[in-house]
């Protein structure tokens, strides 16, 4: 299976991956090759198996429903780009 | 022709535990910004999320009263998209393993007819942050204290016909978490949200396509935007348009919806099992913990009412209007041993909730306990009141001047029982009016309630009126 130079625009555009002109072609390939991987999986019979959730066979631990944690917001904030009357400031977004 | 109208809802119930679904971090309302976002919520590297047992009792209790199955191996999953109010880059939600599988709800409309509605599923998740405008030029705050808050996504099936329909469901819905004490409802501060997905199409044709209505925050708004939405939608196909897969906002102002975003990618959420997170397995033995700790629920509490206390259908249904309310009414009811359970179940629905909607108050935070107003009823059924004196001592105990005994004594309310007191009343209401017993007694034997009004007046209010009665039939004699 191959990708053409429109599909790798629309996943770039997807993951928010910048992806540059002169790279498509390349990229479109290596992607391409991933496919042809998973088709080769495909012919495995998974009739009656169950999806894989996690690859450790265990089972969920639980914590009891009690606030643990303290406000370290300036801390936390002090590491962000930028922040401003306790928020953490992002571009500009309209919807 | 005809337009067969198909509608299913989206409802978020945000859960009522103390902190979030998968960090230690308060999920308490109104907190100052990012106060309560903690290095998970900020999904920073490293950080390992650990599930709140809170959450599983809480879904599964809902499952129960839904009559749904329940996920005994529930899986989370990551849904990826980007979005400032979301640092993760993804949401973890559940995907094709559910907490809570297909169940039902039944829900009775304006005609008094019933109809199921089938609930495909409800699944666990958390919420986003929030975007904060205008808090510096050009840029977005974000505040990320709601960011991991835990909610039940509760999904139906496309099986309402009409805006009314939905509201039905809705309403049912969000009686039934409230009951449960999963979710405390509040619309307002966005605990309860309702999406609603509407199409429509010709008869038996197939599934129209579908718009998304978001984030309405009442039941008459929700119900004038889907009513809205139909209109549009067949507007849209009969002047030869077609509608498209969209999310549309509802403008209250203008009673319009109008198109927040066009869902051309809603395959496109990569989702994909949860890494840090273990399958969670549910056996018989918790579901039936949980069954045993199950509260009434509405539905039951009614029939018990009639059945049991043999009160109307109509005051069933305001007694159990909420829980609150229905446990109030029935802690009157055994502080007074059963002795008057119409009596109780007057002065719930008339006095206490009027007073309660004059103030703009909830039980819970009403002036008067159902210990105060049992101890007011007692003091009627034992004759130390009149009916008419309750009124002004239960006025005095919610504006808190204390326990009825206590209004009673300091007021000097108490009931005249005493014969000889009553009888000095009614030999000095009869002196005064020798010409109404003259007529009286040539027969006008409806001057008996006028001399009656007269003692009570005499006494004000005071004198039992029973007593009374007897004592004056038998001087007039």
């Amino acid at each position: 299976m191959s990708l053409g130079k429109a599909e790798v625009e629309y996943i770039s555009r997807l993951t928010q991956i910048e992806v540059r002109e002169e790279a498509v072609e390349g990229v479109a390939q290596k992607l391409s090759n991933i496919l042809d991987l998973f088709a080769q999986m495909e012919a495995a019979d998974t009739q009656d198996v169950l999806p894989m959730a996690h690859p450790l066979d265990a089972v969920q631990r639980l914590r009891p429903d009690v606030v643990t944690e303290v406000d370290q917001h300036e801390k936390l904030q002090a590491i962000a780009p930028a922040a401003a009357e306790a928020h953490y400031l992002v571009p500009q977004v309209i919807e | 022709m005809s337009w067969e109208v198909v509608i299913g809802l989206e409802i978020h119930a945000q859960l009522t535990t103390k902190s979030k679904i998968f960090s230690g971090a308060s999920t308490a309302y109104g907190a100052a910004p990012n106060s309560q976002a903690c290095p998970i919520d900020l999904g920073m590297p490293g950080v390992l999320p650990v599930l709140n047992q809170a959450v599983i009792g809480k879904s599964i209790m809902l499952g129960l009263a839904l009559d749904a199955e329940i996920g005994k191996r529930s899986v989370f999953d990551r849904k990826n998209y980007f979005y400032p109010d979301l640092p993760k880059g993804y949401q973890t939600t559940q995907f094709e393993f559910p907490i809570v599988g297909q169940g039902k709800l039944e829900i009775e409309l304006e005609d008094g007819r019933k109809k199921v509605i089938g609930v495909t599923r409800a699944h666990l998740e958390e919420d986003a942050g929030k975007s904060v405008h205008g808090l510096v030029p050009g840029q977005t705050g974000v505040d990320l204290n709601r960011s991991g808050t835990p909610l039940l996504e509760i999904v139906s099936d496309p099986d309402m016909s009409s805006a009314k329909e939905a509201v039905a469901y809705a309403k049912k819905m969000h009686e039934l978490v409230q009951y449960l004490g999963i979710c405390d409802g509040n619309m307002q501060e966005g605990s309860f949200r309702v999406d609603s997905n509407v199409s429509v199409r010709r008869p038996g044709e197939p599934l129209g396509t579908r718009a998304e209505l978001k984030n309405i925050n009442s039941f008459r708004f929700i119900e004038k935007a889907i009513e809205f939405e139909i209109e549009r939608q067949i507007e849209l196909i009969e002047s030869g348009g077609t509608v498209v897969q969209e999310t549309r906002l509802y403008d209250a102002e203008n009673d319009t919806t109008r198109s927040m975003r066009t869902k051309e990618d809603a395959n496109d959420y990569r989702y994909f099992p949860c890494p840090d997170l273990l399958p969670v397995i549910i056996v018989d033995e918790d579901i039936e913990a949980i069954r045993a700790t199950m509260p009434e629920l509405p539905e039951a509490k009614r029939t018990r009412f009639v059945t049991e206390f043999g009160l109307s259908d109509y005051d069933a249904v305001v007694l159990t209007s909420s829980r609150a309310m229905a446990e109030f009414f029935e802690k009157v009811v055994a502080l007074t041993q059963k002795k008057d359970i119409k009596l109780c179940a007057n002065w719930v629905t008339s006095g206490f909730s009027a007073a309660l909607n004059r103030d703009g108050l909830s039980v819970e935070v009403s002036p008067v306990s159902a210990e105060m107003l049992a101890g007011m009823i007692e003091r009627i059924l034992d004759n130390s009141i009149s009916g008419k004196i309750a009124k002004q001592v239960f006025e005095a105990m919610w504006q808190g001047e204390g326990t009825a005994d206590q209004v009673i004594e300091s007021k000097g309310l108490k009931q005249i029982t005493d014969t000889g007191a009553i009888e000095a009343l009614v030999d000095e209401v009869l002196a005064n009016n020798p010409e109404q017993v003259e007529s009286y007694k040539a027969g006008q034997t409806k001057m008996l309630g006028y001399f009656v009004g007269q003692i009570m007046k005499v006494s004000g209010g005071q004198a039992n009126p029973g007593q009374v009665n007897k004592m004056l039939v038998a001087k007039l004699k």
